[in-house]
């Protein structure tokens, strides 16, 4: 049903495609709310959740997908730096599928590590996060997220908050939002904005003040406390008071802006607490949603049947 | 490639015979006794000797390489003198520099002697480059007078740039009182920084850590600045950036400087984008870097801003090179796929004549070098390559007889094939 066999990232990605995943997602969403939360779609498929980099959310999201469509899962986690030591990338990901399975949901610290990965073993191919590049099924289910509070992505005006240098969130929340037809602005600080990045089709603004007056939704990245050491930006209090959503930004503003965050939060360095707790944040939706998106790529990608 | 030792007595017959010293372009043959040039042109008999077809091959010097990694000592495991030196007979080179960079690096007259000797009984003529600092660790300068004593060309820490300033200097001073030149690799560390791919649009699609531009030309021009001061000879290796051309550009039209640049094949073939596949192949130091530069690079060549082309051939295992690509090291194998890749680009492409690339592959490297440039001379040793200079051919694995396969001109049409390289009493005959 999908053009491509992997779901490596949102770039070059067909916008149909994406739409039927975030469409597929909302009858997953349905079968969610009921009280048996299962359905027999990936009955005798076996998905390896392969992380090479920790992870709770998204994995324990992913792992929640799988089972609830009756998929066998198991989990692999194995430090980057092991591989460094000992057995090679190719020969872990040539083992795993010997065992005989269906698809890898990888993360990875090294981008095109997934792209990699499909040239090693014949499984489908699910990117769960490479390095600094993409996290595509977060920014499905941000897009899912947008759609349900919204009703359509087109034409929504969305800001990007943050580290977006760093960030796999913020890449393949402009190449999909770009591709379903939003408009995004970046903000944070110039050292933790990429070169060139105006070429991907956003707008750059250092002004947050004016990014929000501006916005109808936000998705507000998190700032890493490690990225400070190195002198990419000065200090955490600075930062917050250049690019944190503050109540009292807010209140100035004096509109509503939807507030977004992939998590873990940094409550009270770029989100207040009471923001991220108060009726403009759709954070918890986007977790839930980020079940059923994941169902819904596994279900598409595997041929399940409803 | 098949390689036989030379018949006593041989005619090259019928070929469009190029001599870059004397700029000339004629049919004729090239008669090689016991090794040497015996006569050059019109050549009837001698009885007995082996005639060798070069009807539609152009025959000119063979082919010289300032910058080759060879790995031996140490690793040898990605290469070897032995395995170097059949890439270079493939790729119609007779003369290579082989960079310092081993394991222990030569940076001493007896790790230079080692080379050498080592090098005497193989049909291409190898030279050492030394290190220009003791364990090209950046901070002392090494014993120059004694390796050039034993044979080394030049000095460079290529792989490590001299950071610090101070050192660079005073290894410019010292080279220039032995004559020698010195070769640094010009990438600033603290600006290229985690850099593993060139700055800009691809990087930022990609998420790999950009090296910009300007670290390479904030050093070209450092050291542009000490050699003026120092009045001593320097030579930029794998310049890739269009910024780094300015300078160097800029130095020529206005100083006395002793400067001399190279740029390597796979600057001028490839662009950042072609990183869109996270090709291993493909992560170099310099890096891959953008349009502008390439064209860049090119105008070079055309004004005599860059003189000369090198491989900058860099062996790496497969086992690296499968690695992810923050693992996997920098470099690529560049000799055997050169001629087609640069007569390709340079030729086809950008218009250059035959003669100004082959003088780039001859006559220029050896100039800046101070070796032989008069090959065609009676009695000089043969170093010769006949060449089919229009063959459309695709460069696969049994092109490569490197030990290593790290390339990305894998799968790539290129332009022109060596076909004999006569070197050392020998001929190595490709396919």
């Amino acid at each position: 049903m999908l053009q491509q066999k992997h779901l490596l990232g949102l770039e070059d990605y067909p916008a149909e495609d994406i739409q039927t995943i975030i469409d597929t997602a909302f009858e997953f969403r349905a079968v969610l709310e009921r009280p048996i939360k299962k359905v027999p779609s990936l009955q005798g498929k076996t998905v390896v959740n392969l992380f090479f980099e920790n992870s709770t959310r998204t994995r324990i999201s992913f792992e929640l997908a799988q089972k609830r469509l009756s998929a066998d899962t198991v989990n692999f986690s194995a430090s980057s730096s092991s591989l460094k030591k000992g057995e090679s990338f190719k020969d872990t990901a040539q083992n795993i599928e010997a065992m005989k399975i269906d698809a890898i949901v990888m993360r990875h610290p090294t981008p095109g590590s997934p792209l990699q990965l499909t040239k090693y073993v014949d499984a489908v191919v699910i990117n769960a996060g490479d390095g600094t590049h993409e996290h595509p099924t977060q920014a499905i289910l941000d897009m899912m997220s947008l759609q349900e509070r919204f009703g359509k992505v087109a034409g929504l005006k969305v800001g990007i908050i943050g580290d977006i240098a760093h960030s796999r969130v913020a890449r393949s929340n402009i190449f999909g939002l770009t591709s379903l037809g939003a408009e995004i602005t970046v903000c944070g600080p110039a050292t933790l904005i990429p070169p060139e990045i105006e070429r991907l089709g956003v707008t750059v603004s250092y002004d947050l003040d004016a990014v929000l007056d501006w916005a109808d939704a936000v998705n507000v990245l998190r700032i890493q406390r490690e990225r400070m050491g190195v002198g990419l930006f000065p200090s955490v209090r600075e930062y917050r008071s250049l690019f944190g959503i503050t109540v009292e930004r807010l209140e100035r503003i004096g509109k509503e802006v939807v507030i977004m965050h992939p998590g873990p939060m940094n409550r009270g360095v770029e989100i207040d607490s009471t923001v991220a707790d108060g009726d403009q944040a759709i954070i918890l939706d986007q977790v839930l949603n980020g079940v059923a998106s994941r169902m819904a790529v596994l279900f598409l990608l595997l041929g399940g049947k409803i | 490639m098949k390689i036989r030792t030379q018949a006593k007595q041989i005619v090259l017959k019928g070929g469009t015979i190029f001599d870059p010293f004397r700029r000339t372009l004629e049919t004729g043959d090239v008669f090689i006794q016991e090794g040497k040039i015996k006569a050059v042109g019109k050549i009837t008999g001698p009885e007995g000797a082996e005639i060798i077809d070069c009807t539609g091959l152009i025959v000119t010097h063979g082919f010289c390489d300032l910058h080759v990694h060879f790995r031996e000592p140490g690793r040898e495991d990605k290469e070897t003198l032995k395995t170097g030196t059949n890439a270079a007979l493939a790729g119609g080179f007779t003369r290579v520099c082989v960079m310092p960079n081993t394991d222990p690096p030569m940076d001493s007259p007896e790790a230079i002697r080692f080379v050498v000797e080592k090098a005497a009984e193989l049909p291409v003529h190898i030279h050492p480059i030394g290190a220009m600092t003791k364990g090209q660790r950046g901070n002392e300068i090494s014993e120059m007078g004694a390796m050039k004593s034993e044979g080394a060309v030049a000095f460079s820490d290529d792989g490590f740039p001299v950071a610090n300033g101070q050192v660079m200097r005073l290894a410019l001073e010292y080279s220039r009182m032995i004559g020698m030149p010195v070769i640094n690799h010009a990438e600033d560390p603290l600006i290229r920084n985690e850099g593993v791919m060139n700055e800009g649009i691809v990087s930022t699609r990609l998420g790999l850590p950009g090296n910009p531009d300007v670290a390479e030309s904030v050093m070209v021009l450092r050291d542009l600045e000490l050699a003026q001061m120092t009045n001593a000879r320097i030579h930029v290796p794998h310049v890739s950036t269009a910024r780094a051309v300015d300078h160097i550009r800029r130095f020529k039209n206005n100083t006395q400087l002793a400067l001399t640049a190279e740029v390597t094949p796979h600057h001028l073939y490839f662009i950042d984008e072609a990183l869109m596949t996270f090709n291993t192949n493909l992560k170099v130091a310099p890096p891959i870097r953008s349009e502008k530069d390439r064209v860049a690079l090119i105008e070079g060549l055309k004004d005599g801003t860059i003189d000369c082309i090198a491989t900058d051939h860099a062996p790496h295992t497969i086992e690296e090179k499968e690695a992810t690509f923050d693992l996997a090291p920098f470099g690529l194998i560049g000799l055997e796929s050169c001629f087609g890749a640069v007569n390709k680009i340079l030729g086809r492409q950008s218009g250059l004549s035959l003669e100004t690339i082959l003088t780039l592959l001859t006559l220029q490297p050896r100039k800046i070098m101070g070796f032989e440039v008069d090959l065609f001379a009676e009695n000089c040793e043969a170093e010769l390559v006949a060449l089919a200079a229009d063959e459309e051919w695709v460069f696969g694995e049994n092109d490569i007889f490197s030990r290593s396969r790290n390339t990305p001109f894998l799968g790539e049409t290129l332009i022109g094939k060596p076909r004999y390289t006569i070197t050392k009493g020998i001929v190595a005959e490709s396919g």
